[in-house]
This record gives C-alpha cells, structure tokens and sequence, in this order.
C-alpha cells in the first residue's frame, strides 16, 4: 500500500531519489567523532526556537505599554506558557553553545580548508544572523536590560562616520529606543529565524556538494571509508541529541533563570540606565573587544566597533591565512597550541565584559588592560596562524592516506 | 561583422534596461526605507513644558523630551563657578559654559551619554562635581562637558528657551 502510493508520488515529485542521494545514502566518512554531532544538534535546536516562538507568539505584545505585562502573562496565566517561554530563552542561550562548539570544530580540524570556503562563509552568515536574532530578541520582554543593551547596541551604529546620528534615529524610527523600535524588532525577530532557515539550506547545498571533512583533514576514497548515513550517522546524531536534551532540560526545569538577569524583570524605564549594564553571556567576548579600545580618543567609538565586526569577519579570510599543507590540527603541533591559547582567550575576553568597565583586578590593576591584551592575543591567533603556515615554521607530522 | 554589431547593440540594451530597472527598484524601495523614520506622531511630540517653580537651588529633575531624558539643573553659585572657571585646553570637546546653557543658574542637557547613549547619575555623582555615566565610567562637569573616560562629545544641550521666569520649553518653537 505504502509503496505504491510512493510509487506514485516519486513518478510526479521525486522524494525518494532526493531523500536516499541527500540524506539517506549520503556517504560519510566513517571516522567522524561527537564533535560532528553540533551541526544536526543546531538544526534541532533552530526547530525548538521556531516551535516555541511561534507559539508565544500567540500571546505576546509588541507593545512598549504592553509588552512587559505579556511577558508576565505568559508566565503565570497561559497554559504551560512558562514552559513555552524558558524552553524558548533557554534555547537561545544552548544555541549558542552549540554554534561555539560547531564553528570551533571546523577550526580546529581545518573544515573551512579549500574547497570548503563557500560552506564556511554560509556558515558565518548564518552566525550573524543568529546574532542578530538573538539580540532582538532579548528585547521583547521590555526589560530593563531589554532596553538598555538596545540602547547601548544601536548606539554603536553613531560610530559610522558622517551618517551615523541618522542613521540611528532611522533603525530606532524615533529619538530614542521606544514604541517603533520595539515593534521593528518584532517583526525582524519573527522573520530572520526563517531566512536562517533557508541559510541552512544553502549550507547543507554546499556540505553535501565537497563532502564532509573528517578528524584526520584528509581527502578520503569513499568506496572504502565512508559509510551511508543511515543509519550509521542517524543514530548517532539523536544519541547526541539526547545528551543534548537531558543538559538543556536540566537547566530549563532546575535552573530556567541561570542565564537571565534580574534587571530584566524591571520593566523597561527609558529615564533610568540599571547601575551595571551586562550584554547575554554569548556576546560578552565581542563585548569585551569594544570596550578595550578606548585609547583612541575621540576614535575610540569607531575603532571599538570595527575591531568587534573584524573579530568574528575575520573568520571570512581564515581559509586563507592558513596555509599548511595538512587541513587537521591534529597532525599540526603548534597550530593546536595556539587553538588551544585562543579558547582560553575566549574565556578571559567573557570573563572581562563581564564585569563592570572600570573594575580592577589584581590589586588595582584596571581589567582594561586584561582587555587590551585578550584582544591584542585573538587577533594575534589569526596572525600567527598565517605566520607559521606561510612561512613553513610549523612542520606537520605526516598525514594519513586513508582512515 | 554583422554578427559583432549585432551582439554590441544587444548588449546596449540589455545593460541599459538592467540599469533602468535598477533605478525602478531603488525608487520602488525609497517608501519601505522611509516607512523606518519618525512618523508624523513621533515628530509632533516636538516640546516639552517644564515649571521650574519647584525646583531649588542645588536640584535637578530629569524630564522627558521626545522620549528622552533631559535633566535640568538648578545650578548653585559654585556650580556655576566650576563651570566657568576651565581652561578651554583641557578639554576634549571644548566649549565655553555661556555657550552651553541660556541663563548661568539653569542648565539644560540631554541625559544620554555621548559614549553609547546611558543615562549618567545625577549631579554630583562625577568626579569634577558633575555627573556620572555608570555603563563605561565617563565623568561630565557641571555643565555637562567630558571629562575623564571613553565619552566623545559633551552631552548635548538641546535647543531650550525660557516663556517666562518659570516655565521652559525643551525642543524647537514653531509658531
Ligand atoms: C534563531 C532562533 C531564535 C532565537 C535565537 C531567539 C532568541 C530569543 C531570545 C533570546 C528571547 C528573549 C527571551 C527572554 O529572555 O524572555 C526571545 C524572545 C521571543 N521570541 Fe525568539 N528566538 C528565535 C526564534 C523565534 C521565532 C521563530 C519566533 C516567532 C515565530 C520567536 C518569538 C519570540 C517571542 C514572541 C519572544 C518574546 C517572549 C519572551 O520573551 O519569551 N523567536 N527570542
Ligand atoms: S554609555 Fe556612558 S560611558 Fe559608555
């Protein structure tokens, strides 16, 4: 019965054909580790966030009046709306988490190597969208935090020589973040996660044009190293997701507010900044990277901006800088040092936009200047990087020829 | 030959039709950009009034005008000495105190820090008895200029002028 009716399905629209040759039958190389889990885990959760916001959307207000008080509602008088709203919040941050964790992949085993750059860059697309997505919609609640990172990050785009004040009532649609803000960010909020949807389309497109890259870097003979992706892989990626699903519902049922902010169930007061502005910890490293320039003088703004955009762009011309001859770090000793420095990195940049501008640390040291050198180090990774492949400084061990 | 002539005329037009469709899609794209500024209301909310009877010597209250804070001062004398007596050099943004307010005794300044746009504490809170912003630590002086942190630009004095001895209007007077 079933056959025939796809029997008759495949004569008029071939599903079955796309479905063995793209998801299927995909060949695979057979030595992929857990951390080939991230990719199919954010697909899984950009499903969550589409899911729950749709539904919340049934009952939010995009209204600075309003919005607050639907928040609130949503929380104790729909049905399972709490539910709905910490799965949702949650989602965001645990997308993150697992976007890091997928970008870091590819960079420590070298899967934005030739001929990969366009699956790479689709890729960073896809993580600015997410960004913005997620600031937007840290918005919506009309909190005081909501507010105060709008008005702090719309305010950056001032920098932008000559347009900038324009530019900024233009994005605000008023003097101030307010009503219309509020609103465009709906609307923006409820389309981008859809245009990151076609994204990932077009980043599956080129995945499955080049092949997926394996832990070894290695250009593989697919007759005999890789193994259809059902249901090899399938099972594998809904154990990951199963891991997944048991930390983040840990955190939704135990600990739903451990990544909020208590500023953020003050309703948004446009007259009054909190004392202590801190951005959702995902963009404390990009953060940290604004705030460190400020020995420019009346250049510091721009420059403050540039360096954080140039921070994750830089990520486009990576393919480039690195020139090894071998794709994996783990057939590159300092290259994996060097990895390794830049995670730690990361951490130092978080742990500094985490605090207030002007603390200090270390008996009065003022964390700027931890600033300054964490940043002074993230550039510096994508500097050394070229730097030893370019000039052979670096001798790789010698890389397999088959897995 | 003929073929050549053939294929440059071709070309001709279809770059001139691609460059007048692309004038149409700009011009067509010109009302959605727009559609993103203030809106009428949004302008209309132009003024604000503001009964400076209640507020003494040494206050300050912070109102809103077209939805931003703006805070008003009732600068004592040695408020305004300290406004006054600066050297022009030391500052970033230099910019006489005469020029900044319309009376010595009121200052009028958008709350909204030339950093990243805060709203800095109330008077007295900064180091040179001014205001400060708590997001990136900027310090303003009593008549609202940078002094000391990562700020650009003064905190801009908004176009003000007194009716009587007490009521200010903030914005610009049309009529
Ligand atoms: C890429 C996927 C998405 C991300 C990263 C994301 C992120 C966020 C974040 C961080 C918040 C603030 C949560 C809070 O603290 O309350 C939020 C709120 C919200 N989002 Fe999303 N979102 C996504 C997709 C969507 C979609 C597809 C919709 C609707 C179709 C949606 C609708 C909403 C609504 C109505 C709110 C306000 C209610 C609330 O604050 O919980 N979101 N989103
Ligand atoms: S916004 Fe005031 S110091 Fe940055």
């Amino acid at each position: 019965m079933f056959k025939s009716i796809m029997e008759w399905v495949d004569a008029r629209l071939p599903i079955s054909d796309l479905i063995k040759s793209q998801a299927t039958e995909y060949p695979t190389p057979k030595n992929l580790n857990y951390w080939w889990n991230f990719g199919s885990l954010a697909l899984f959760v950009l499903i969550i966030q589409l899911a729950t916001g749709i539904f919340l959307v049934m009952h939010y207000k995009p209204d600075a009046a309003l919005a607050f008080d639907s928040v609130e509602h949503i929380m104790r008088d729909v049905n399972w709306g709490w539910l709905l709203r910490y799965l949702h919040a949650n989602g965001a941050t645990f997308f993150f988490v697992v976007v890091y964790i997928h970008i870091l992949r590819g960079m420590y085993y070298g899967s934005y190597r030739s001929p990969r750059e366009i699956l790479w860059w689709i890729g960073i697309i896809i993580f600015f969208l997410l960004m913005g997505t997620a600031f937007m919609g840290y918005v919506l609640p009309w909190g005081q935090m909501s507010y105060w990172g709008a008005a702090v990050i719309t305010n950056l785009m001032s920098a932008v020589p000559l347009v900038g004040e324009d530019l900024v009532v233009w994005v605000w649609g008023g003097f101030a973040v307010g009503d219309p803000t509020l609103n465009r960010f709906f609307s923006l909020h409820y389309l981008l996660p859809f245009v990151v949807f076609g994204a990932v389309f077009v980043h599956l497109w080129a995945l499955h044009a080049v092949h997926s890259n394996n832990p070894d870097g290695i250009d593989i003979d697919e007759h005999k190293d890789s193994l259809p992706f059902h249901p090899y892989f399938t099972v594998k990626d809904l154990y990951g997701v199963g891991v997944f699903l048991i930390i983040y519902c840990g955190f939704v049922f135990f600990a739903p507010n451990y990544f909020a902010e208590p500023d953020n169930y003050i309703e948004a007061n446009p007259m009054q900044t909190p004392a202590h502005i801190v951005p959702e910890w995902y963009f404390l490293p990009f953060y940290a990277i604004l705030r460190s320039i400020d020995f420019l003088g009346s250049f510091s703004k721009l420059a403050g901006v540039l360096a954080m955009v140039g921070a994750i762009a830089i990520l486009f011309v990576l393919p480039w800088l690195d020139r090894s001859p071998a794709r994996s770090f783990r057939y590159r000793p300092l290259s994996r040092q060097l990895f390794w420095l830049f995670i730690i990195d990361c951490f130092i940049l978080g742990w500094v936009g985490y605090n207030p501008a002007d603390a200090t640390v270390f008996g009065g040291m003022p964390i700027v200047f931890v600033g300054r050198a964490a940043t002074l180090v993230y550039f510096g990774y994508f500097f050394l990087l070229w730097l030893i492949t370019a000039f052979d400084i670096e001798k790789p061990k010698p890389t397999p020829t088959s897995i | 030959m003929h073929i050549e002539q053939e294929e440059s005329r071709r070309d001709f037009l279809i770059l001139a039709t691609s460059a007048v469709g692309l004038v149409g899609v700009g011009g067509a794209a010109w009302p959605f950009i727009r559609s993103m500024s203030p809106s009428a209301d949004v302008l209309a909310q132009a003024t604000t009034e503001v009964d400076l009877s209640a507020i003494q010597e040494g206050q300050m209250i912070t109102v809103p005008w077209q939805g931003k804070p703006v805070f008003v001062l009732h600068r004592t004398a040695e408020q305004i000495a300290q406004a006054k007596n600066v050297t022009m050099s030391e500052l970033r943004d230099p910019q006489d105190d005469k020029d900044r307010v319309r009376k010595p005794e009121w200052l009028v300044v958008l709350a909204i820090c030339t950093h990243l746009g805060c709203v800095p504490q109330p008077i007295g809170t900064g180091e040179y008895g001014g205001f400060l912003c708590p997001c990136h630590g900027t310090h303003y002086d009593t008549s609202g200029r940078i002094r000391k942190g990562p700020a650009p630009k003064n905190l801009e004095a908004p176009p003000h002028e007194f009716k009587d001895d007490r009521t200010l209007i903030i914005g610009k007077v049309l009529a």
